[in-house]
């Protein structure tokens, strides 16, 4: 008995801002992570994992890759006869795309109304974590909140728009603030959130009357006196990206082999979609050291403290460190690079040599040559 | 309602493979891990979709339990069709009295009726043994165009190896006129590869024949193929060119495997065109510790490698601790070497722990006398204890103790 009361709802396209360049092509959702996965990988497998059995993922744009990557949802158990993934493109006629979390969920009544579930646990993509949802889902029933807020304590995302929270002895929020780019220590919340259905169909559809948009601003920031909204802090280990070095930071993170562990666990596995690629070849001068490579990669040169996706080929006598290597690039012999991102399909020819910095590495965007 | 299907396979998987020892004590020989993330049955099924054969039914009897669980919807390899898709059949019984299969050709006859609900032209006969990558189009192509009855795979095998396998005598135009199992003096080198197409309408009148003798085996090669060429049946052969290889000994294992780190041998794993499909472990990509060493290797996902690997496949969630050394040596899915434990020349089996310092398997050229060297082989789930020595050519079925 597995089957839970929840309806998931993933946000793909959040946050897009913050890691311009990887997104141009793609949603949030669908940004390359770990060797093999996408960002969605995370939180719709924690979904999954808490038993939620219905997932709708609100696209806005640039979801074709996304959608390539999802299928039918079997990668992730979810191609189901009934509930299962559903994939909400925009609703409607005009030609604004949404301006926000409300306006998108405001176009999903037909899918509300045809869903039996009692509650909704909605989630962005740009934090990579192993989250029990099933004890934030706990949590909310058992506070009786209106609205529970998973956030994270810790060092601020400099990012635009991120919401802080203040909360009391019991986990009721008692503030909430809006930031641009915050600095320092604080309790931030990551866009996951539990609240009843019929409680978000009521909010979204005053919040729209009055034309507001912006889900924490206009709902949750307003009204915080008014409804019992509560924290959940999430203790796991959470990445979040912020930004392209802290993408880079996050990927780089995977070479720990704790950090490794504690995402990627046996009683909560993270799904993703399968590519049938054959296992990684190493030739016979091959060096790698420190680095995570996947099925499907081709290593005759030398990689030290790298991220390896797919289908990658390395030719003998390249020379790559602290690089994250996306699918079907291929690396020819006598290049050196250092701290370089490269895309999907990016082919690095004879002789160059590229070299970034940690804090800032350097990023190739897909299909390039070099 | 069950669809017309042209063709229909039917995938022999009843074999116990006894000359795997201690690897198929408890699994059928089709469900053998090979290739780093395979098994033996893989190959054949993505042949089969890859060739646009949608229907195949699976003959399982010898302890199908993990070939059926591997198999289940036929997910993995685009064969969880309504009305088509794969089928396991185990034997079954009737209301008067029930059989094992007694013979391959046994194991058609008793499920006439799976494959009467296709209505097929023809039925395409396989077995479970062997990895290579083949469009059985092609070859059903070539049964239409010279108007067969039946038409049987063969390879061109080495002159002075042909007195091992069953070879076909054939004329000019390829139709067969004798069939030579295993011949001292061979007149050919056209080994039959165990894949044939029959036109199905003539294959089940042979069958129910052959049932009907009391003194047949119920065997194709050695009843069913023989009869119909005694009666004049058009039978033909077809010749495939590419890499063919039986896995049906520890020996024949060890080397197919190695067969694929060797980039002068004709088998791509990593042709997009034929994709070999496989039940995903679902793990994270494999990690590659600072101070490990990787050579000449073929490493899956989830694999945690800080020892050194040379000329090794290493199946999926293996783990390789430092100091360990791995050399010619194939490990399946879970195993785990302990700390500056050494394992060469070894097939070590699904989920077996090596101790740290324990060694597994020996160098032919550290043996005083070639005669006692082989490979060694720990069989699914073993211990060998820390400090233990398994001794090459050993076949380990209980756990090992150390030298205490």
């Amino acid at each position: 008995m597995r089957k839970t009361n929840v309806l998931g709802l993933i946000f793909p396209n959040m946050h897009e801002e913050a890691l311009r360049d990887l997104t141009s092509i793609r949603a949030l959702g669908s940004v390359p992570f770990a060797g093999r996965y996408r960002l969605i990988d995370f939180t719709l497998s924690n979904m999954v994992n808490a038993g939620v059995s219905k997932v709708g993922v609100v696209t806005k744009s640039n979801y074709q890759s996304l959608m390539d990557h999802l299928g039918s949802g079997k990668a992730w158990d979810l191609s189901r006869k009934n509930d299962g993934l559903y994939i909400l493109p925009p609703f409607g006629t005009s030609d604004e795309s949404y301006s926000g979390r409300v306006a998108s969920l405001a176009g999903m009544e037909a899918f509300f109304s045809n869903s039996k579930e009692e509650y909704v646990v909605m989630s962005d993509c740009h934090v990579v974590a192993n989250i029990d949802y099933s004890k934030l889902i706990e949590a909310h029933v058992a506070s009786g909140a209106d609205i529970t807020v998973g956030y994270i304590k810790g060092e601020l995302p400099r990012m635009n728009n991120t919401m802080t929270v203040q909360v009391d002895g019991t986990d009721r929020i008692t503030d909430i603030a809006i930031v641009d780019r915050p600095e320092g220590i604080g309790q931030f919340g990551i866009g996951l959130y539990v609240l009843r259905k019929d409680l978000l169909v009521a909010l979204v559809k005053t919040a729209v009357s009055r034309n507001q948009m912006h889900f924490e601003r206009d709902i949750l920031q307003r009204y915080v006196d008014e409804l019992s909204i509560y924290g959940y802090e999430v203790t796991e280990q959470a990445l979040v990206i912020s930004s392209l070095a802290s993408y880079y930071a996050a990927n780089m993170a995977m070479l720990d082999t704790e950090k490794r562990a504690a995402l990627f666990r046996s009683d909560r596995q993270i799904y993703t979609k399968v590519r049938d690629c054959c296992p990684a070849m190493y030739g016979l001068n091959s060096k790698v050291t420190n680095s995570l490579v996947a099925d499907g990669a081709h290593v005759d040169g030398t990689v030290r403290n790298s991220i390896i996706f797919r289908n990658v080929k390395i030719a003998e006598g390249a020379v790559l460190e602290n690089c994250i290597v996306m699918q079907g690039a291929v690396v020819f012999g006598g290049t050196s690079l250092d701290s370089v991102i490269l895309d999907k399909n990016v082919l690095v020819k004879d002789q160059r040599s590229l070299k970034g910095f940690e804090s800032f590495p350097i990023y190739i965007e897909k299909n390039s040559i070099v | 309602m069950f669809r017309k299907q042209e063709c229909v396979a039917m995938l022999l998987a009843g074999g116990q493979g006894s000359r795997l020892y201690a690897l198929t004590s408890n699994i059928a020989k089709p469900a053998v891990p090979y290739g780093g993330k395979y098994r033996i049955i893989d190959f054949p099924l993505s042949n089969c979709i890859n060739s646009g054969i949608e229907t195949v039914g699976v003959l399982t009897q010898y302890q199908p339990l993990e070939l059926n669980e591997y198999i289940g919807s036929g997910m993995p390899w685009d064969l969880d069709r309504s009305g088509a898709g794969v089928h396991v059949l185990p034997p079954y019984q009737r209301n008067k009295g029930a059989d094992w299969y007694k013979g391959t050709a046994n194991a058609i006859y008793q499920n006439i009726a799976f494959i009467e609900r296709y209505d097929p032209e023809y039925v395409l006969v396989l077995s479970g043994d062997h990895i290579y990558k083949m469009d059985y189009s092609k070859m059903i192509e070539a049964h239409r165009a010279n108007n067969a009855d039946c038409t049987i795979a063969v390879i061109e095998v080495e002159m002075e190896e042909a007195s091992r396998f069953g070879i076909l005598n054939c004329n000019p135009d390829g139709s067969i006129y004798e069939f030579d199992e295993k011949p001292a003096v061979p007149k050919s080198n056209l080994a039959s590869m165990g894949i044939y197409v029959f036109n199905w309408k003539k294959m089940r009148k042979y069958l129910i024949e052959d049932e009907a003798n009391e003194a047949s085996e119920n065997d194709f090669g050695k009843n069913v193929l023989p009869a119909m060429l005694n009666a004049g049946e058009r039978m033909f052969a077809y010749r495939f060119e590419g890499y063919w290889k039986d896995v049906g000994t520890i020996d024949s294992l060890w080397e197919a495997n190695m067969d694929i780190l060797n980039p002068k041998v004709p088998l791509d794993l990593s042709d997009h065109e034929w994709r070999i499909y496989s039940r995903n472990a679902g793990l994270p990509p494999h990690y590659i510790a600072d101070g490990a060493k990787v050579q000449n290797s073929s490493i899956s996902e989830g694999c945690n490698v800080a020892g050194e690997v040379e000329f090794s496949v290493l199946f999926p969630g293996v783990t390789v601790e430092e100091g360990a050394v791995i050399y010619d040596s194939i490990l399946m899915p879970g195993a785990h070497v302990g700390k500056n434990a050494r394992v060469q020349y070894a097939i070590v089996a699904e989920n077996v722990e090596i101790g740290e310092g324990a060694v597994v398997g020996e160098r032919p050229e550290d043996m005083a006398d070639l005669k006692d060297w082989g490979v060694a082989v720990v069989a699914k789930g073993v211990k060998v204890y820390p400090g233990a020595t398994v001794k090459a050519k050993a076949m380990i079925d209980a756990d090992v103790k150390g030298d205490e």
